[in-house]
């Protein structure tokens, strides 16, 4: 299978990969996927609690390599979006920056889902 | 690849010699002289041109029958062994349905074994398909309960093309004897590779491919007993009666000269070439399994080809692996690899559980690899199964302690 450009380099310099403490109230933490399906990601963010700004964002990630380009992709994009602005992004926007084959959509769909349990999560702490 | 020449390795490496083969230069030699001057049809019986053509089909049939310890005539020239494998299942079950409708087959066969058997059941015969122990060999238990006095044929394969499992087809055999029911074995994988005799192992139908044993794509052979007992098929290829009735069409008389000098190479080479095989194999798992922790070797250790190396990284995902190590050819048992997107059905067999099967690499070691090849291999898996891990969530939760069984998985995402 031919990756694309943007792909492989996702995969070779993945952006923004760690853990945060997901004991912290401005931490909001998803994890969606399933081993069994080939697919597992974490995607974390750090929220500013008085400009609802995502400050930083880390992930890892278990699956292809399309699965992790698409996660670091999500977490460039959410960095400096308000919570709101973040719920915006679409798996078809992912899609279409990577390239990414009909057979790899789901790995778009997972990191999108990530990015909402993520915030969902931090919703929950700051309800 | 500046620490090509460092490493004193050629660039991409080949080490899918499950998948196929290089001809070797020996064979390819072999078969030149039949694509130009001696291009005749063998079947032709009345000149010269189809005299010299038959005279080259009978010396490789000689070849192939003398290395599984058969005679000449009992060999059937195909066009490979998945042809061979329905030949056998299809011709078998439809020259002995009055006899029986029941075939015996196991869930770890290649697809054109499973796939056949599943055409004959939907035709109205009965399949049993066996799973395997844990450890890829089949229980002489469970086959034996599996008998009934309408099984009319076993078909197991020898070694296994995923993880090199050799089956006990000696005492497979036997048992079938006993009850008077024909063996088919699948020997592509295991047929110059380790020492085959249908006599002593009681085999009465032996599938084999020339492409996995460094001879051309496009022929192999089906063995058909004829003695004690005699086995007959119905042919599935209707045409100008070739191969004793058994297989009609215009025999490819380059490519069964090849198999026919990959089979007299590996019958010489076989001892020595096994030793050399084994050693390598046993190498790159040391290197693997000694520098990283949770890895699992799927597949009996003892019964195996000799070349034969399948591993599962868990906590890493096979495809993501294979992208690390693009300059390597193996094979994944991820289902982002396969063309159904199911991972392994061989090792779900096993019982290995999808996440180890997404995560497997199969090594498959051949004539032509060397040990510095070996050496830049075992490196750069660990090196990459390594920087997978950092960016892993399942090895963080491992190593954290977390029981992953134990979670509770957002499977699937919804559709969007």
């Amino acid at each position: 299978m031919a990756y694309s450009d943007k792909v492989l380099d996702h995969y070779t310099n993945p952006r923004n990969v760690g853990t945060m403490d997901k004991g912290s109230a401005e931490v909001g933490t998803g994890l969606v996927g399933a081993p069994e399906c080939g697919d597992v990601m974490k995607l974390q963010i750090r929220v500013n609690p008085e400009t609802n700004v995502i400050e930083d964002a880390k992930f890892k990630t278990f699956g292809c390599g399309s699965a992790i380009a698409s996660s670091s992709l999500a977490t460039e994009w959410v960095k400096g979006k308000t919570v709101d602005e973040a719920l915006q992004i679409k798996n078809t926007d992912i899609v279409k920056e990577l390239s990414l084959p009909p057979v790899k959509i789901h790995c778009s769909v997972l990191a999108e889902d990530a990015i909402r349990a993520a915030i969902s999560d931090w919703k929950k702490k700051n309800g | 690849m500046a620490n090509e020449a460092a490493a004193g390795v050629k660039l991409p490496i080949y080490m899918d010699n499950h998948a196929t083969t290089r001809t070797d230069p020996r064979v390819l030699e072999a078969m030149l002289p039949y694509f130009s001057e001696i291009y005749g049809n063998a079947a032709s019986r009345n000149h010269e041109f189809g005299w010299v053509a038959e005279q080259a089909v009978d010396t490789a049939r000689e070849q192939i029958a003398k290395l599984i310890g058969a005679t000449a005539k009992e060999i059937v020239i195909t066009s490979g062994a998945t042809e061979s494998n329905n030949l056998a299942l299809k011709g078998v079950a439809e020259m002995y349905h009055e006899k029986g409708n029941h075939i015996i087959t196991q869930l770890t066969e290649h697809k054109c074994v499973l796939d056949t058997s599943k055409r004959l059941e939907k035709l109205g015969y009965k399949v049993t398909f066996l799973t395997p122990q844990k450890d890829g060999l089949i229980s002489l238990d469970d086959l034996k309960a599996a008998m009934t006095d309408q099984t009319i044929l076993v078909s197991i394969m020898t070694a296994n093309n995923e993880i090199g499992v050799i089956q006990p087809i000696r005492e497979i055999g036997k048992l079938c004897h006993e009850k008077g029911i024909l063996f088919h074995t699948d020997a592509a994988q295991a047929a110059g590779k380790i020492p085959l005799d249908v006599i002593a192992d009681n085999v009465d139908l032996m599938s084999l491919s020339a492409h996995k044993v460094y001879g051309p794509k496009g022929v192999g052979a089906l063995y058909v007993r004829r003695r004690n007992p005699r086995v007959q098929l119905v042919s599935q290829m209707d045409g100008g009666g070739h191969e004793r009735g058994m297989r009609s069409g215009t025999l490819n008389v380059p490519g069964i000269v090849g198999m026919g000098k990959a089979f007299e190479l590996a019958g010489q080479e076989m001892a020595e070439e096994s030793k050399r095989m084994l050693a390598l194999r046993e190498s790159l798992r040391e290197q693997i399994c000694g520098q990283l922790d949770e890895v699992y070797i799927n597949g009996n250790m003892e019964h195996r080809l000799p070349g034969s190396l399948n591993i599962s990284f868990a906590y890493v995902e096979g495809e993501s692996l294979l992208m690390g190590i693009n300059d390597i050819a193996v094979s994944s048992g991820s289902a982002c690899t396969s063309a159904t997107l199911e991972p392994s059905y061989v090792l779900k067999a096993l019982g290995a559980g999808d996440e180890l099967a997404h995560s497997s690499i199969r090594f498959g070691l051949g004539r032509f690899n060397t040990q510095a090849e070996v050496d830049y291999v075992a490196n750069k898996v660990v090196d990459v199964v390594r920087r997978l891990r950092e960016l892993s969530p399942l090895y963080e939760m491992h190593k954290d302690g977390v029981d992953l069984t134990k979670v509770k998985w957002q499977a699937e995402p919804a559709a969007h």
